[in-house]
C-alpha cells in the first residue's frame, strides 16, 4: 500500500505539472464537446485528434486522448437528457428517464446527477484501476469466446427479464435487433448478407443511426404533431440542482453502477454499452418504485451514467496491464502509445512508472476538471428547453441528420436513421420497448463471432459451453431467468412486470 | 384485432420474409457444428417467427388496435418527407442549402411561424452548425453548387 501511495505521489507530480494539466484540460473540453454533439462520438474524436499528438511526448498525448474519451462519456448524457438523442450507444438508457425528467422540469437535476454520478464513478474506478489492474487483467484474459458468448446472451436475457411489460415482447425486440445486426459482411466467410448492392451496408447498420432513429426521430414523429406538444420549460436557478430526495435516490444506483461498470468494463467487447444497459435493468429490478422507470426515475439516470463512465476506466485495465485492448477506443489509444515508442503490457509499470502513474493521476485530475466544467454548464444547457417546440424539434432534426451523416460521411446512414425513426414510432404505438433493438444491433456481430469461434475451438461440440465453468455459470443464470419467467406464466400469476404494466395502463387511463 | 395480435402477425411476417430472403440469396447454412453465414440470421428469424406467433397467440387481452391514436400522422409524414429530402439533397445541394430549405419548410410552412423569424432561424442554424462541424471540428460536410 505504501508503494502505491509513493507511486501515486510520483504520478501527481507528473499530472499536476502545468503542461500535462493543460493537455488534460484541452482533452476534457474537446471530449465534452464531442460528447454533446450527437454523432461525432469518442472514437471519431480520438481518431481525428490522434495525428495532432504525434509531436507531443507520450504522457501528454495519452493524457489528452484519455481526457477526450471520458469527456465524451460525460458530455454524451447532455443531448440524451435534453433532446432524447443519444450521443452514442452508451447513452441510450439515459435517454429514457433523463428525457422524461427533462419534460417534468427536472432537466437540471438530471444533468447534475449525471455529472456527479460520472465523477464518482470515474474517480472510484480509477482507484480500482490503480489497485487491481494486474489481477483483474488476468481474469479478463480467461474470458475466451465461450465466456464472451455466455456473457452477451446473459446481458440480453437480463435486459429482457428486467424490462417492464412482457418478457416475450422484449425478447422479440432483442431478436429483431440481432437480426438487423447481421446485415453486412459475414466476418468469418466474407459473404454479403441482405445488402442488396448497397456498398455502405457492407459494414452493417451503424449503432448511431439506429439509436438516433429509434429514440430521437421516433420521439419527434410522435410528439411534433400531437394535440398538446411539449410545453416550453423555463427552469429557475433553484430548480437546476437536485433535491435532497433526488440525491438520496441516486446514491445507491451510483454505487452499484460504479462497481458493475468497472467489472464489465474490463471484459472485451462493447463493454460500456452493455454496462449501461445492465445497470438500468438492475436498477429497475431493485427499485421499490419500478413503475417510475420510463417516466423520470432518478435511478434510471444515475445508474447507467455511472456504469458507462466506470466502464471507461475499466477498459484501461487490460490495455495498460496486458497491452490487450478491450474495444475500438482502447485500441486507438494503444496505437497512440505505440506511435510514441511505449509498449503497454506487464512491464509498463516497471519500465515507465512516470507515464503509468502520471496517467492514473491525470484521470483523478481530469474527473475533477470535468465536474467543474460540467456543473456550471448545466445552467447553460437547460436553456435549450426554453426554445418553443416548433423551433426546437426542427433544430434537433438537423443535429440528428448532421450527427448521423458525420460518422461515416454517408447519406445511407441518414436513410437508416429515418427508417429506424419510423420503426421506432410504430413500435412505440404498439407498446414495444426499443432499447433491446439497439443492444441487439451492437451485440449481433459479437455474439455470432464468439459462437463460431467457440465451435471452431471445440471442433463443433456445443459441450464447450458447459465444460468451462465461467461460461456454464453465466448460461445457467440466464436459463434460470427464462425458467423463472416461464414458471410465472405457467402458474398464470402476474409477476412484477405484468403488475407494473397493468399499473401503468391504469395510470394512463 | 388487438395491438398484440397485429404486432405479432407483423413480426412473424417480417421473419418469414427474412427466411425467404436468406434462402433466395443462397447463403450457405453450414451445419450445427460448423455454422455458415445463413445459420445465425436463419436461427434468429426462426426465433422471431416463433416470438411473433406467441405474441399474437397470447395477445387476446391487449388493447384493441382501433383504439390507437394516429392524429399526428400528417405532421409525421411532413417531417418524414423533410428528412427524406435532406437525405436526397445533402450531397447534391450541399449542407447549408439543404438545411436552409428544410428548416424553412418545417418552421415556416408546417409550423406557420413568422417568415422573418423563420428565415433568420434557418440561416443561423445552417451556417452556425456548418461552421461548428466543418470549420472548427474539421468534419467535412458536403458543398453544393458554387461551393456553397
Amino acid at each position: 500500500m505504501l508503494d502505491v501511495l509513493h507511486n501515486l505521489a510520483l504520478g501527481f507530480s507528473v499530472a499536476l505539472s502545468p503542461a500535462v494539466l493543460f493537455y488534460a484540460f484541452i482533452g476534457c473540453v474537446i471530449g465534452t464537446l464531442v460528447g454533446v454533439l450527437p454523432g461525432v462520438g469518442p472514437l471519431a474524436g480520438i481518431s481525428l485528434l490522434l495525428p495532432a499528438t504525434f509531436g507531443m511526448d507520450a504522457t501528454r498525448a495519452i493524457v489528452m486522448l484519455a481526457g477526450i474519451y471520458y469527456g465524451a462519456m460525460y458530455g454524451g448524457s447532455t443531448t440524451s437528457i435534453l433532446m432524447r438523442i443519444p450521443g452514442e450507444a452508451a447513452s441510450v438508457m439515459t435517454c429514457i428517464d433523463g428525457y422524461a425528467m427533462a419534460r417534468k422540469g427536472r432537466a437540471g437535476a438530471a444533468l447534475a446527477i449525471a455529472a456527479v454520478g460520472s465523477y464518482i464513478a470515474g474517480t472510484v474506478s480509477v482507484v480500482g484501476l490503480m489497485v487491481m489492474a494486474p489481477p483483474l487483467a488476468r481474469i479478463a484474459l480467461s474470458f475466451g469466446p465461450p465466456e464472451q458468448l455466455a456473457l452477451l446472451l446473459l446481458g440480453l436475457l437480463v435486459l429482457a427479464y428486467m424490462s417492464s411489460g412482457s418478457m416475450l415482447k422484449a425478447l422479440a425486440m432483442a431478436a429483431l435487433g440481432l437480426l438487423l445486426g447481421t446485415i453486412g459482411i459475414d466476418q468469418m466467410t466474407g459473404y454479403m448478407r441482405y445488402v442488396y448492392g448497397v456498398v455502405e451496408l457492407g459494414d452493417g447498420l451503424g449503432v448511431v443511426p439506429v439509436a438516433v432513429g429509434l429514440f430521437g426521430v421516433a420521439e419527434i414523429l410522435a410528439t411534433a404533431g400531437a394535440p398538446t406538444p411539449p410545453a416550453v420549460m423555463k427552469p429557475k436557478l433553484r430548480e437546476l440542482l437536485p433535491t435532497l430526495d433526488e440525491w438520496r435516490q441516486s446514491a445507491w444506483p451510483i454505487a452499484r453502477g460504479t462497481v458493475l461498470g468497472f467489472l464489465i468494463g474490463i471484459l472485451p467487447g462493447s463493454a460500456h454499452i452493455i454496462a449501461s444497459f445492465v445497470s438500468y435493468a438492475i436498477e429497475r429490478r431493485v427499485s421499490r418504485r419500478p413503475q417510475e422507470f420510463g417516466h423520470g426515475a432518478v435511478a434510471g439516470v444515475a445508474g447507467p451514467e455511472s456504469a458507462n463512465n466506470s466502464a471507461t476506466s475499466g477498459a484501461f485495465v487490460p490495455m495498460l496491464a496486458l497491452g490487450v485492448p478491450s474495444g475500438p477506443i482502447p485500441a486507438v489509444m494503444l496505437a497512440a502509445l505505440m506511435v510514441h515508442g511505449v509498449a503497454p503490457g506487464p512491464l509498463l509499470i516497471e519500465n515507465q512508472p512516470a507515464l503509468f502513474w502520471g496517467f492514473i493521476a491525470s484521470m483523478y485530475v481530469g474527473n475533477v476538471m470535468l465536474l467543474i466544467l460540467n456543473l456550471p454548464l448545466v445552467g447553460v444547457f437547460v436553456n435549450i428547453l426554453r426554445v418553443p417546440y416548433p423551433y426546437l424539434y426542427p433544430a434537433v432534426l438537423v443535429f440528428a441528420i448532421l450527427g448521423v451523416y458525420a460518422v461515416n460521411n454517408s447519406v445511407v446512414d441518414v436513410w437508416i436513421m429515418l427508417a429506424m425513426g419510423v420503426l421506432g414510432y410504430v413500435l412505440r404505438k404498439l407498446e414495444f420497448e426499443t432499447a433491446p433493438i439497439v443492444l441487439g444491433v451492437v451485440l449481433a456481430p459479437l455474439i455470432e463471432l464468439s459462437l463460431r469461434q467457440s465451435l471452431a475451438m471445440s471442433a463443433g461440440h456445443y459441450s464447450i459451453f458447459v465444460q468451462r465453468p465461467i461460461a456454464a455459470a453465466l448460461l445457467a443464470f440466464g436459463a434460470a431467468l427464462v425458467l423463472l419467467n416461464l414458471y410465472t406464466f405457467v402458474r398464470r400469476g402476474l409477476d412484477w412486470r405484468a403488475r407494473m404494466a397493468l399499473a401503468e395502463k391504469g395510470d394512463s387511463s | 384485432m388487438t395491438i398484440d395480435r397485429v404486432s405479432g402477425v407483423g413480426l412473424a411476417l417480417f421473419a418469414a420474409v427474412v427466411l425467404e430472403e436468406t434462402w433466395r440469396q443462397r447463403l450457405p447454412l453450414g451445419s450445427l457444428a460448423n455454422p455458415g453465414p445463413a445459420y445465425f440470421p436463419g436461427a434468429l428469424a426462426t426465433l422471431l417467427l416463433v416470438a411473433g406467433v406467441a405474441v399474437a397467440a397470447l395477445g387476446a387481452g391487449a388493447a384493441r388496435a382501433s383504439s390507437l391514436d394516429w392524429r399526428e400522422w400528417r405532421h409525421g409524414v411532413a417531417i418524414f418527407a423533410t428528412c427524406a429530402f435532406c437525405a436526397l439533397a445533402l450531397e447534391r445541394l450541399g449542407y447549408r442549402l439543404t438545411v436552409v430549405i428544410a428548416l424553412t419548410f418545417l418552421v415556416g410552412v408546417i409550423e406557420r411561424r413568422w417568415p422573418a423569424a423563420t428565415g433568420a432561424f434557418a440561416l443561423a442554424l445552417a451556417l452556425g452548425t456548418f461552421w461548428l462541424f466543418d470549420t472548427l471540428l474539421r468534419v467535412p460536410l458536403p458543398r453544393g453548387p458554387f461551393g456553397f
